[in-house]
């Protein structure tokens, strides 16, 4: 028989391509339907927001962290406020603490209400997507009635947050937090045995432990692979350390454990939530020191001094005393890191940004080798792909 | 933190140039030529045990000799603790990848390489990653303007995306509102005089 030369089979997928989340393309090199090499070419969403910052001052650099991870934005303000108070050393007053991890945790939810929806779609369940963004519906409302916008919030602020809650929001959350439980219950009915769903996710991408850490896996990610590792326990910030919850862990590193893992971690923030709700007191909600947190609209009516304030701290901003320091948060992807440059004036000198999905997303080639076509996108489902984030 | 920062001098004494904790945070200051025996041992050492490589960046310091820094945060899940390494360059001296010791450095580097141009050698796949195919210049050095340099806009007369020079219709303006007694020193028109004044003076 004469020999025969096969070439691999090369594909373009994306950018776009509605299971590519996003602006992602990759070239991959295919052995039939066998997935050989994959080459991601991300950067199609660059927008150069570190470069953008350093030109801006702290409190204008606050909703750039809105627009990385648009799915939680506020976790991804946390991370921010958190790395220029530690810089200005200041406190943040209780209250403000807990409504910074009660709003943390909604965004968690927000973040896995679509993820894991999104995720079923991509392997074929079309059901759960269009319940789960009734859900996030009335979390975006949530959002919107502490902030006045439902996805760009700029409401976390180096110092506490910028307003507190309006009267008997309270009371909703809570209400939404007792009915939530139904949702996961119904969710779960359609995916947790679902042959389908199932024969698509079990046993595919698999990281074992010491690969995760070697690949730098945060969050879900990492815990799927058996790693009990929770920023929100292990460096606890704002009132986490008050916080009783419990860390999902997997034990396969699959798709699948992703999805359980992301699954319980829904239900562990509903607890928290129920603990901050439980737990807070009226207070102030932000700094009360004058030359890091803008005066009240009133105080301004008929004090030159908080007029005074005012106009300086949104044309000058403040001051943040040089030095540097990496804060991170554990996100709702995984760990989200701000390693914050300050030179002494009013404007960051180095903002650098470390987006779980980035680390993630490294891993796509060597997760999907020897897959077939179609388990990438179960892959990159679990991954929990947004490229506001990754491309920055 | 302290005690881990002499044990990293005791264990590394050709490797490390200084140490540092600030704000409980802990810096280690690593020779360009030992990164990689230093990043192998801070990895598999027993007191420091950072298994994870979270991240890479670069900062650019155009006033100093080596003007780039690349820093390498390291975390232990095991002892929870971070470490961050740091490694000085310049533009055309590279720095030992990384690659090989975490898997994790490869796009880190090449990010780092694509907006500030710090180069890595020994690793496999050194290409842009963030910005444009096709794109010039290192966009997060200090000397980049902030607008760019080219813009893309569709031309329907060639029926395609075209790239051109950036055409402001008004000049960048960078406002400084910084009080004049507390930012940066600057001579305006006439102020050379009151300092001659001074030195005549003393």
């Amino acid at each position: 028989m004469a020999e025969q030369l096969i070439q691999n089979y090369t594909l373009n997928f994306g950018p776009q391509h509605p299971a590519a989340h996003g602006v992602l393309r990759m070239v991959m090199e295919l052995d039939g339907e066998i997935v050989e090499r994959i080459d991601s070419h991300i950067g199609l969403l660059h927008r150069g927001t570190e470069k953008l910052i350093e030109y801006k001052t702290y409190t204008q650099a606050v909703p750039y962290f809105d627009r990385l991870d648009y799915v939680a934005p506020m976790n991804q303000e946390h991370a921010f406020a958190l790395a220029v108070e530690k810089l200005l050393g200041i406190e943040v007053p209780e209250r403000g603490q807990y409504l910074r991890v009660l709003f943390s945790e909604i965004g968690r939810v927000l973040n896995h209400l679509l993820n894991l929806t999104a995720f079923a779609l991509d392997v074929g369940a079309m059901t759960p997507l269009l319940w789960g963004f009734e859900e996030r519906e009335k979390l975006m409302e949530f959002y919107e009635g502490a902030s006045g916008a439902r996805l760009h919030a700029a409401y976390f602020r180096p110092g506490g947050v910028h307003q507190d809650i309006p009267a008997g929001m309270a009371e909703n959350i809570r209400a939404w937090a007792n009915n939530f439980p139904n949702f996961i219950r119904d969710m779960e009915a359609l995916l947790n045995d679902n042959r389908i769903f199932k024969q698509r996710c079990v046993d595919i991408g698999i990281a074992s432990r010491e690969e995760a850490m070697d690949w730098g896996f945060s969050g879900p990610m990492l815990r799927a692979s058996g790693v009990a590792w929770d920023l929100r326990k292990a460096q606890p910030y704002d009132v986490y350390d008050r916080m009783d919850f419990d860390i999902p862990v997997g034990k396969n590193g699959d798709c699948y454990d992703r999805y359980l893992v992301r699954v319980e971690e829904m239900r562990q923030s509903l607890r928290i939530i129920h603990q901050c709700l439980d737990q807070m007191k009226p207070g102030p909600v932000m700094t009360t020191d004058g030359k890091i947190a803008p005066p009240r609209r009133g105080a301004m009516k008929t004090s030159m001094e908080a007029l005074i304030h005012h106009f300086k701290l949104y044309t000058e901003g403040y001051h943040v005393p040089a030095g540097e320091t990496y804060t991170a948060v554990e996100a709702p992807k995984g760990e989200f890191g701000v390693y914050l440059v300050s030179d002494g004036t009013n404007k960051p000198y180095r903002c650098k940004i470390r987006a779980p999905g980035f680390a993630h997303l490294q891993a796509m080639d060597y997760l999907c080798k020897g897959h077939m076509l179609a388990d990438s996108v179960a892959v990159l489902g679990a991954m929990d792909i947004v490229f506001g984030e990754i491309d920055r | 933190m302290q005690e881990i920062a002499a044990h990293i001098e005791a264990g590394l004494p050709d490797a490390v140039l200084r140490t540092e904790v600030v704000r409980g945070e802990l810096v280690v200051w690593v020779k360009r030529e030992s990164l990689v025996a230093a990043a192998s041992y801070l990895r598999d050492d027993a007191v420091c045990d950072c298994k994870m490589l979270i991240d890479v960046c670069g900062v650019d310091y155009p006033d100093r000799d080596n003007r780039f820094e690349v820093v390498y945060q390291l975390l232990s899940h095991r002892l929870n603790h971070r470490i961050r390494m740091k490694v000085a360059t310049d533009e055309d001296t590279p720095v030992p990848s990384l690659n090989g010791v975490f898997s994790s450095a490869g796009w880190f580097e090449r990010e780092a390489y694509d907006l500030y141009g710090i180069l890595f050698s020994g690793h496999p796949d050194l290409r842009r990653i963030l910005t444009d195919y096709g794109f010039e210049g290192h966009p997060l050095r200090k000397d980049f303007p902030l607008t760019g340099n080219v813009e893309v806009r569709y031309d329907d007369e060639q029926k395609r995306v075209v790239y051109e020079p950036v055409r402001l219709t008004q000049d960048f303006r960078s406002f400084d509102f910084e009080s004049p007694w507390e930012g940066p020193e600057r001579m305006l028109p006439g102020d050379e005089k009151a300092s001659k004044a001074e030195q005549a003076k003393g």
